[in-house]
């Protein structure tokens, strides 16, 4: 299973596809919408594509919770677990 | 009251000729044709393979995450609006933003998304349908980029009338200046369908060339041998701005845009009437807003898509518009060179008639090997000089539906 710095690694790359955000400013107290100008609808592609990369399925009613990539990941870790 | 005039004051395009203005022109004045077999897996299955495709391709030139938010018609729409914008010398800081307008049309809209997602639906379900589908797919998508690319406070238009929207946009860029709702309006068109769906459904209308063997003689407008039009794709934008807005920056015209008409022939949903009615009447209205006489008309864009009825229609109207004045006028056919970018046609088509005001230099048809003996026109095989003086222009365009639109443009 993979470790914590592997998935916000590989998230990193996903919000970097989509929304050309550094993937080293990718880090866990990073928030998407104020600090990577995630605007929502890319939010639903950082998730769909998250959901396919981890072969997990994040709920629309739990995207709102995910505020933060240490949100996303940890939801990830929990969910693959 | 004199209606408030309004000049054009930037231009932009990327089309199968070049990726900007200058290009274009040069490859326009040098006779180049655009036209392009298709090497793409899916044409090998269709029975139309040539295509006029953009000659730079948008992923050159735009950023990549931006550029995966749009449409491929809207990609064309915003290079073509950064250059007339840049061109132009405005500003989004220095201008009242609540008097800039758009209008940008297109003829079939952002039908690559469109499709491209209904196989991601089919292949992979629902949930890998794009979030941004609907605001790449619809319509206004070119024209609300656009908008706010520059910061567009007034309205931001998208009229559809198939091959005539370009024109129609810049038809109603114009009203939305006379009528004070105005200053400044970035009006075009742009189209982006090279796509097997739309080529199998125009070759279904037999409205398509089908001289795969030869690309580059397939559009060939007024010749004998054309045989339907060549499917083309791009985008051009003209900045539209108001004769005082204009003079207290102290701005550069290329053209002022005297007056257009638009009209619809009410005959059938596909084909024009068969004597160009519509399109005479709307050539008049537009000599009419422009209080111009048909001798001051010295050069025509003509719509001439190279279909064999299409092409007749338009001479006999231009002849029934303008009587013995169109032997005076020189008429050249942009299609022959740069297929037909439906939507984008006005566009293009209205900055090419504006460039020949501008330079004095009519640019050739190419391919008109052997004139069809019903068409009456002086049409232009090589470059032409236009003789110095006051000098008006017209730009046609015709779409399905019985659309007609013909703008006037005289020099400044």
């Amino acid at each position: 299973m993979a470790t914590t710095e592997e998935i916000r690694s590989s998230l990193a790359e996903i919000v970097n596809e989509v929304a050309g955000i550094p993937v080293s400013d990718v880090q866990l107290d990073k928030s998407f919408t104020d600090d990577l100008d995630v605007d929502s609808l890319s939010m639903v592609e950082v998730v769909v594509a998250a959901e396919e990369k981890f072969d997990v399925k994040i709920p629309d009613d739990e995207v709102k919770n995910l505020k933060t990539v240490g949100d996303a990941v940890a939801f990830i870790e929990r969910a693959s677990s | 009251m004199s209606p408030t005039r309004v000049l054009v004051t930037g231009l932009g395009v990327t089309t199968p000729l070049g990726g900007d203005v200058p290009s274009t022109w040069d490859a326009l004045l040098a006779g180049r044709s655009g036209v392009n077999r298709l090497e793409q897996d899916w044409a090998e299955q269709l029975p139309v393979r040539i295509a006029a495709e953009v000659a730079v391709e948008p992923a050159e030139v735009l950023d990549r995450v931006k550029a995966r938010r749009l449409d491929r018609s809207a990609q064309f729409a915003m290079i073509a609006a950064q250059e007339a914008w840049e061109d132009s010398g405005l500003s989004r800081d220095d201008m009242d933003r609540e008097r800039l307008g758009v209008a940008v049309a297109s003829g079939i809209g952002g039908i690559q998304t469109l499709l491209a997602n209904y196989d991601l639906l089919q292949d992979k379900g629902p949930r890998r349908v794009s979030p941004l589908a609907i605001p790449m797919l619809m319509p206004n998508s070119a024209a609300a980029n656009v908008g706010l690319f520059v910061g567009a406070q007034s309205g931001v238009h998208t009229p559809v009338s198939a091959c005539a929207s370009g024109n129609e946009a810049i038809s109603l860029g114009v009203d939305m200046i006379r009528l004070g709702r105005a200053d400044v309006v970035l009006a075009g068109g742009t189209e982006a369908c090279v796509h097997p769906l739309p080529l199998a459904a125009f070759g279904q209308m037999m409205a398509l060339s089908k001289r795969n063997d030869d690309p580059e003689a397939a559009s060939r407008p007024w010749d004998v041998g054309r045989d339907g039009f060549v499917l083309g794709e791009g985008g051009g934008i003209l900045v539209l701005e108001s004769e005082a807005h204009a003079r207290a920056r102290g701005a550069r015209a290329y053209a002022e845009v005297a007056g257009a008409g638009v009209t619809a022939d009410s005959h059938d949903i596909a084909q024009p009437h068969p004597e160009g009615f519509g399109a005479s009447r709307a050539m008049a209205m537009a000599l009419r807003e422009a209080s111009l006489a048909p001798g001051d008309i010295r050069h025509i864009n003509a719509h001439a898509t190279s279909t064999p009825q299409g092409d007749i229609a338009e001479a006999m109207a231009i002849r029934a518009t303008l009587g013995n004045a169109t032997d005076g006028i020189v008429v050249s056919g942009t299609k022959s060179m740069t297929g037909h970018l439906l939507g984008a046609a006005g566009a293009l088509e209205s900055i090419a008639a504006v460039l020949v005001l501008h330079h004095r230099l009519v640019p050739p048809t190419i391919n008109l090997d052997d004139r069809d003996p019903e068409i009456d026109l002086d049409i232009a095989t090589k470059v032409r000089d236009l003789p110095q003086g006051d000098a008006a222009a017209l730009n046609n365009s015709f779409g399905f539906g019985g659309h007609n639109v013909a703008i006037a443009f005289t020099n400044v």
